[in-house]
């Protein structure tokens, strides 16, 4: 017992360093003013950003719903595949994760732009340009684009997983494609879903290198809180306010799905 | 064959898997309300028949009737049996009462109705009151008791049932044998049964088919299989067997061990050369002089209810089930009454077991 206690030290030690400390320091410096004092002002000044906030969440909400209406498909295709061409498929969807998360979204502005690639290409077949880049949609894809994986990856593994003897035995008791898939994958593979939700609407919702690059001028509460850290708009009493609001938000936002998905299994079909 | 009582008819099914034969050319029918038991070492074919029948495998070559129609094209879902899964394939998700009600639920019966069902299913197995437990917190015994719900909910035909109490402990075993039993006549539903207990097989079942290499040995009652062993392979399958290379003289006298024994067996022809079965119980034993031949007693071992030794007989080994101690190193005199002496063609298929004590070295 005790030599276990020890062994698990470091990573005490590292939790508290990169974990505890830093959200006390959010804590702190969200209701104090530059001099030190208490105040609750930090917080009506980020009352002003709230459509900054309501957009990200709802970006964030756009992108997670697109990459699972393409994840789950995609996983439960990789997870029937037989073994070998499931790790090529893996390796195809990992494989754009090897390369630097600003370098992929720099070469989606070369595809994107008005003079980019898709528009000559567009063009060349004489169609009209079309404006791509610095548009809402340009930011959901390439949210999409790039936490896609993450939504992939843990429904395949609980895909993977699955006793194929529960789906036999649907089928035994009466259960068609559609009911084997309603009833018993589905509800089993909800854990996946779960986590691949978390994994891609966390990040999504706070990005700031996606808008920044692919939506211009469009400010998301992760361009916001970053530029209360840098540059002239220097305010970190600011942006540990901002912080505390989107960290508390996202809490509730998976506390209800959390809820909700053990209420209701089905609910998350429709 | 034009039996109407016959629900389920097999012909000349042909299955393999990846090139290699699975089954070759099963010739099975089941009549309705029958206890009929697959029995055969693993690998032999008998979960891929069962299979076959709840439409999770589809034949190479050969058909399926179900009721007299043809269900090689009608999908598992469809088909009017129910599985029993060799570790249950209980739904993790579900609680008790919505795995035995999963059934109901996709016939869409009305909720009343599927009450009283799943009330009625789990009283049968003796799980009242477990509707709101945990599947995942059931002991194997409760699981498989929901397992036998879950299927008979449905009010099967047939019951496919696949090595159901593999995974049992030997009482729990034995409890639920006659319970399965039980169930099966009070429904009076036909049940097929897949398992390789041969102990199993001869207590449950009306009709027994043994097989081996993907090919049916033998078919019949569990008396039948155990008395009357259609060939070597059987006879060493179902309880323990003195497999002995003899030549048949003449009708009604075979040679073996040395010497001419009368037996009951004829129509094999003459000087020609046969397995001979005899069963450890059936060989007698006295005092040198009494016996047919001698032998010295090699080893004894207490079995509870009798003594299993093993007598040399000089060219080969004799087991014997007996009440009477005999000593190791003693001379006994051994014998066999003529009717429990059976004699088989030579058969092409390979032993069960390597272990047959009476196999000349």
């Amino acid at each position: 017992m005790t030599s276990k206690k020890v062994m698990a030290l470091p990573y005490v030690f590292w939790m508290i360093l990169f974990t505890i400390v830093p959200l006390g320091m959010v804590l702190y410096f969200a209701f104090t003013t530059e001099g030190g004092g208490f105040t609750l002002a930090n917080f009506a000044e980020a009352a002003k950003y709230m459509p900054s906030l309501m957009q990200s969440i709802w970006l964030g909400m756009l992108a997670t719903i697109i990459c699972l209406l393409i994840g789950y498909p995609v996983a439960y295709i990789i997870a029937k595949a037989s073994s070998r061409s499931q790790r090529t498929m893996i390796l195809l969807i990992m494989m754009p994760m090897w390369m630097n998360f600003l370098l992929r979204t720099y070469a989606w502005m070369t595809l994107l732009e008005d003079t980019g690639i898709i528009n000559d290409f567009l063009a060349s077949i004489g169609l009209p340009r079309m404006h791509l880049i610095n548009t809402e949609g340009a930011i959901v894809l390439g949210m999409v684009y790039n936490f896609l994986p993450f939504m992939i990856m843990p429904i395949y593994s609980v895909l993977t997983k699955m006793d194929k003897r529960l789906i036999e035995a649907a089928q035994d008791l009466g259960s068609n494609g559609v009911n084997v898939f309603r009833k018993i994958i589905m509800p089993l593979s909800l854990p996946g879903i779960i986590s691949g939700i978390t994994m891609v609407f966390v990040p999504a919702v706070s990005t700031f290198v996606v808008s920044k690059m692919l939506g211009g001028g469009e400010m998301l509460i992760g361009d916001i809180i970053e530029s209360q850290f840098f540059g002239a708009t220097y305010n970190p009493y600011l942006g540990a306010a901002l912080s505390l609001i989107l960290m508390v938000l996202v809490l509730i936002c998976m506390t209800v799905m959390n809820q909700f998905s053990d209420d209701d299994e089905e609910a998350l079909l429709i | 064959m034009s039996d109407n009582n016959i629900i389920i008819n097999l012909k000349n099914i042909f299955v393999s898997f990846d090139d290699e034969p699975v089954l070759k050319g099963i010739d099975l029918y089941i009549r309705d309300k029958e206890f009929v038991t697959l029995l055969g070492p693993s690998g032999c074919g008998k979960t891929t028949t069962l299979r076959i029948i709840a439409g999770f495998v589809e034949p190479d070559n050969g058909d399926v009737f179900f009721e007299g129609k043809r269900i090689n094209d009608v999908p598992a879902y469809k088909r009017q049996v129910n599985t029993i899964f060799q570790r249950y394939a209980l739904f993790p998700h579900l609680n008790v009462y919505e795995n035995v009600a999963f059934g109901l639920r996709i016939k869409k019966w009305p909720e009343k109705d599927i009450k009283a069902k799943v009330k009625e299913m789990l009283a049968l197995v003796n799980l009242s009151g477990f509707e709101r437990k945990n599947i995942n917190l059931l002991s194997g015994g409760q699981q498989q008791r929901v397992a036998i719900a879950r299927a008979l909910a449905n009010q099967p035909k047939v019951l496919l049932l696949d090595e159901p109490l593999a995974a049992l402990d030997l009482k729990l075993r034995k409890e639920m044998q006659t319970e399965l039993k039980k169930i099966q006549q009070e429904l009076g539903i036909t049940f097929i049964y897949v398992t390789h207990d041969q102990e199993e097989a001869l207590t449950m079942s009306d009709t027994v088919v043994v097989m081996n290499n993907g090919e049916i040995q033998q078919i019949g009652t569990p008396e039948d299989i155990y008395n009357e062993p259609k060939n070597a392979f059987v006879a060493d399958f179902i309880g323990e067997s003195n497999i002995i290379d003899g030549i048949m003289v003449k009708d009604e006298l075979v040679h073996f061990n040395g010497i001419d024994f009368p037996c009951v067996d004829k129509g094999f022809g003459e000087n020609i050369p046969v397995d001979v079965v005899i069963r450890p119980e059936d060989v007698i034993v006295s005092s040198p002089e009494k016996g047919q031949v001698k032998g010295t007693v090699e080893s004894i071992t207490f079995k509870g209810v009798h003594y299993e030794i093993l007598v040399d007989i000089g060219d080969c080994k004799w087991l014997i089930h007996t009440t009477k101690f005999a000593e190791v190193g003693k001379q006994v005199g051994l014998s066999v009454d003529p009717f429990d002496i059976h004699i088989m063609n030579k058969s092409s298929v390979p032993l069960y077991s390597d272990d047959a004590p009476a196999s000349e070295e």
